[in-house]
């Protein structure tokens, strides 16, 4: 360690306002490579393709992983796999975890200002930005182990049996995420369809893909088993049919106005009587962009019967 | 006793088991010889000018001529529902709507007898179950319903209601009034108007609702009943002016639904097929299980989108279980539905028959083997026999494909995770039911079983303030209870 200060001090230093941290003039920054997140994994696209995100003047912020069909199957395939695991966690366990990750997002807010930035996004919102995707995913944390309570009812039926009806998972769900908002589109898609057990595959915006991929780090230093939230970045033109067509997703969930898509989105969820939610006119930034109905679109109600033992007409009391 | 073919050891079918025929009287229904449409509060004649025959499938006797709807005729059903809507229907208290909603509810209870009689002489169920289930069950749901009416604030934390305009609602033959009844109630109590299409084989009840409706003084338009076949729902369902469809059927036909709503806003639940899994277990009480299974499948002539068609049976108790099965089938009385020990009555329809017929074949076809209890079955009518098929593999279509008739799949299985894969294992996901007398393996399977509705020591219950409705490809949306209101309201 002594070493490497003394390597330091050789070369030009330059002081930061307070003189604490000492960093080469002309060191060479370290670039990342946005990859995807898949599985608890960061895949490049299996097709090799990219495209690059760029800011407003035109200038190449990353080359960004132009996902293809397969990596919409493979996510599919981890998505599925992490489902039976994810749902049968305890619901206090899914709330802490949703917690985790908003420590861990907290801790990272100047990065994903930072990132907000490069993408145009004018300081004050992006500081707003990620304020709230943090509170966001407080707010879902704690609904985790309580929208069951809101939405469950015990049934008085009208013979001798014991009959309630409470939500489930609906399974895993595909989700193209708001386009205009880098992260609190995102965050305010997966934090319902996660809080309630479900687990999804998520198309990130494709002009803001940076903040995503960032958000996949987070999600994977979290708690959160693999394959609960797998982030692809793509075209939401090429992708969208997959995510609308496969077979093994339970519902869907569409977040731009696109009369053209949105058509397409009903039309093939007739396939497997895919449940659709559009949520194309959600501000995201006021307090109707939560709510534990949010929750409850991804949610069954299943209803279960008992008898109740009745010997010989024998009635209740001591 | 070796030569006979039933692996009855102790029991004896022989003719003292007999029992005298005890018909149902027809004396409490008049049925009339020709049916209109019931429009904007008046019986119409229909645009089309055509009518088609409906008949006794006990029989096959014709028993009454019924309106066949064209466009036109949708259309004026569809106006009449959007006034009715606009000017009087969700303008006027929740209390005041309630009321109109007892007032049917009461007088279904009235004609209580009436409705069970022309309800099993339209459709051929036994009329000890339209007597004892479909007929009060209809009328209960619309007194659930009613009471709902004025307290919707209460149904939705946080949230206010608004209804959606115009409902469209198509119904199955299966449950004709009680179905008539899961649509209708709780679009009026949410302050939705109606148009609803019953079944082109069973419509006289639906009809005998529209009569009840027009006594109870509903505003004209807010119910509108009218009948005819696939076209006529389809024109309900490609109809721009209304904005809500509540279908009940095939899996099939409601895919095509949604896939015909996709261009518009209108809101959908589609309440589809099944095949559900029954599952037993080694230390479950074999004989209610029995009972249980025997209900599962045989209820309705097995034509229940929610009937338990595929039976698990844990392997040491396979044998047992199958005796059991074999010796309770042999006991079921097939033949006529108005005859009050009738057990199965007679199949809806001659295509339905033959699609049951074109599974037999189907099941023999794929190595299975099938069994069926030994009833002598009317000469004329469509009946078929209590059916069951063992030796059978997942894969096998009778294992997968609704067959909607009297005909149950047997299957083994050792451990709990294996039998909730199996069960798991179908496009399907309305219900299931699991025997055992273990409370904690049945928490176990009730949460793992991917179903709308579980039963759990019972098969088969129904209940108006207990929400039914699928996973997966058995559709979307809950009827009945406090989570069927969603259904047909917005929430805001």
């Amino acid at each position: 360690m002594a070493k490497v200060l003394t390597n330091t001090k050789k070369i030009q230093v330059h002081l930061n306002g307070n003189g604490k941290e000492q960093v080469p003039a002309k060191r060479l920054n370290v670039l990342k490579t946005y990859k995807m997140y898949v599985g608890g994994q960061f895949p490049r696209s299996e097709s090799g393709r990219y495209y690059p995100a760029l800011n407003k003047s035109g200038v190449t912020l990353a080359n960004i992983c132009l996902g293809s069909r397969k990596d919409f199957r493979d996510a599919m395939v981890s998505a599925r796999s992490a489902f039976s695991g994810w749902s049968a966690r305890t619901a206090f366990n899914r709330s802490q975890i949703l917690y985790r990750i908003a420590e861990m997002l907290e801790g990272r807010r100047a990065q994903f200002i930072d990132e907000l930035l490069q993408q145009d996004v004018p300081v004050k919102q992006a500081e707003t930005e990620v304020s709230l995707s943090i509170d966001r995913l407080v707010y879902y944390s704690g609904w985790c182990d309580k929208y069951q309570q809101i939405f469950s009812s015990v049934n008085p039926v009208a013979c001798s049996h014991f009959n309630f009806s409470v939500p489930e998972p609906m399974g895993v769900i595909s989700v193209v995420a708001p386009q205009n908002s880098g992260l609190l589109g995102l965050v305010s898609v997966i934090a319902p369809v996660i809080a309630g057990g479900n687990t999804c595959v998520v198309l990130a915006s494709s002009e803001k893909p940076m903040c995503a991929v960032t958000f996949g780090e987070v999600l994977n230093s979290s708690d959160l088993p693999g394959g609960v939230v797998n982030i692809l970045t793509g075209k939401v033109k090429e992708l969208a049919p997959y995510f609308a067509d496969h077979m093994d997703v339970n519902a869907a969930l569409y977040c731009e106005k696109e009369e053209a898509t949105i058509r397409m989105f009903k039309e093939k969820s007739a396939l497997n009587v895919k449940r659709i939610h559009l949520y194309n006119d959600i501000n995201w930034f006021s307090e109707e962009g939560q709510s534990p109905y949010f929750i409850f679109d991804f949610q069954e109600i299943k209803t279960t019967w008992h008898p109740i033992e009745n010997i010989a007409g024998a009635k209740s009391g001591y | 006793m070796a030569t006979k073919k039933s692996n009855t050891i102790k029991l004896k079918f022989d003719s003292a088991r007999e029992l005298a025929p005890a018909p149902e009287s027809k004396s409490a229904a008049t049925i009339k010889p020709q049916y209109e449409l019931f429009i904007n509060g008046k019986f119409e004649k229909p645009a089309s000018k055509k009518y088609y025959h409906t008949i006794n499938p006990a029989t096959e006797e014709r028993i009454s001529s019924i309106a066949e709807s064209n466009q036109a005729d949708v259309d004026r059903a569809v106006k009449a529902a959007r006034q009715a809507y606009e000017k009087t229907w969700k303008k006027m208290p929740g209390k005041e709507r309630a009321k109109y909603i007892f007032r049917i509810a009461r007088m279904v209870q009235e004609r209580a007898r009436e409705f069970s009689i022309v309800e099993t002489l339209n459709g051929g169920k036994p009329i000890r179950e339209s007597r004892d289930f479909d007929v009060p069950t209809a009328a209960n749901h619309f007194f659930y319903y009613a009471g709902w009416a004025d307290k919707l604030e209460y149904a939705f934390p946080n949230r206010q209601a608004s209804p959606l305009g115009v409902a469209g609602q198509i119904i199955p033959w299966n449950f004709p009034l009680l179905m008539a009844a899961w649509k209708i109630a709780p679009a009026l109590a949410t302050g939705n108007t109606v148009v609803l299409k019953p079944a082109e084989t069973t419509p006289l009840t639906a009809l005998k609702l529209a009569e009840i409706i027009q006594e109870a003084d509903l505003p004209p338009g807010v119910v509108n009943i009218i009948t005819g076949a696939g076209a006529t729902g389809a024109a309900i369902v490609n109809h721009p002016d209304v904005n809500k469809i509540a279908f009940t059927g095939s899996t099939d036909v409601g895919k095509i639904i949604q896939r015909a709503i996709a261009g518009t806003s209108k809101k959908a639940t589609l309440e589809l097929g099944g095949k559900a899994a029954n599952i037993i277990f080694d230390d479950a009480p074999l004989d209610q299980a029995v009972e249980g299974v025997i209900n599962g499948i045989f209820f309705n002539q097995g034509h229940v989108c929610c009937a338990g068609s595929r039976l698990y049976v844990q392997e040491s108790v396979f044998d047992q279980v199958l005796r059991k099965l074999k010796d309770r089938m042999e006991t079921l009385i097939v033949g006529d539905p108005m005859d009050k020990n009738t057990d199965i009555g007679a199949i809806n329809s001659k295509a339905q028959l033959d699609t049951i017929n074109k599974y037999l074949k189907i099941g023999l076809q794929e190595g299975a083997d099938m069994y069926q209890s030994s009833c002598k079955l009317p000469g004329k009518g469509f009946f078929c026999r209590p059916t069951l098929f063992t030796n059978v593999a997942q894969s096998n279509r009778i294992t997968q494909e609704e067959i909607f008739g009297p005909v149950l799949t047997i299957q083994t299985f050792r451990t709990d995770d294996e039998v909730i894969a199996k069960a798991n294992n179908t496009p399907y996901g309305l219900s299931s039911g699991v025997w055992t007398d273990k409370g904690s393996k049945i928490f176990n399977l009730t949460t793992k079983l991917r179903s709308g509705v579980v039963w759990a020591n019972t098969f088969n219950k129904f209940d108006p303030v207990s929400p039914f409705g699928g996973y997966k490809e058995s559709g979307y949306g809950r009827e009945g209870g406090l989570h069927g209101l969603y259904a047909y309201v917005n929430v805001k």
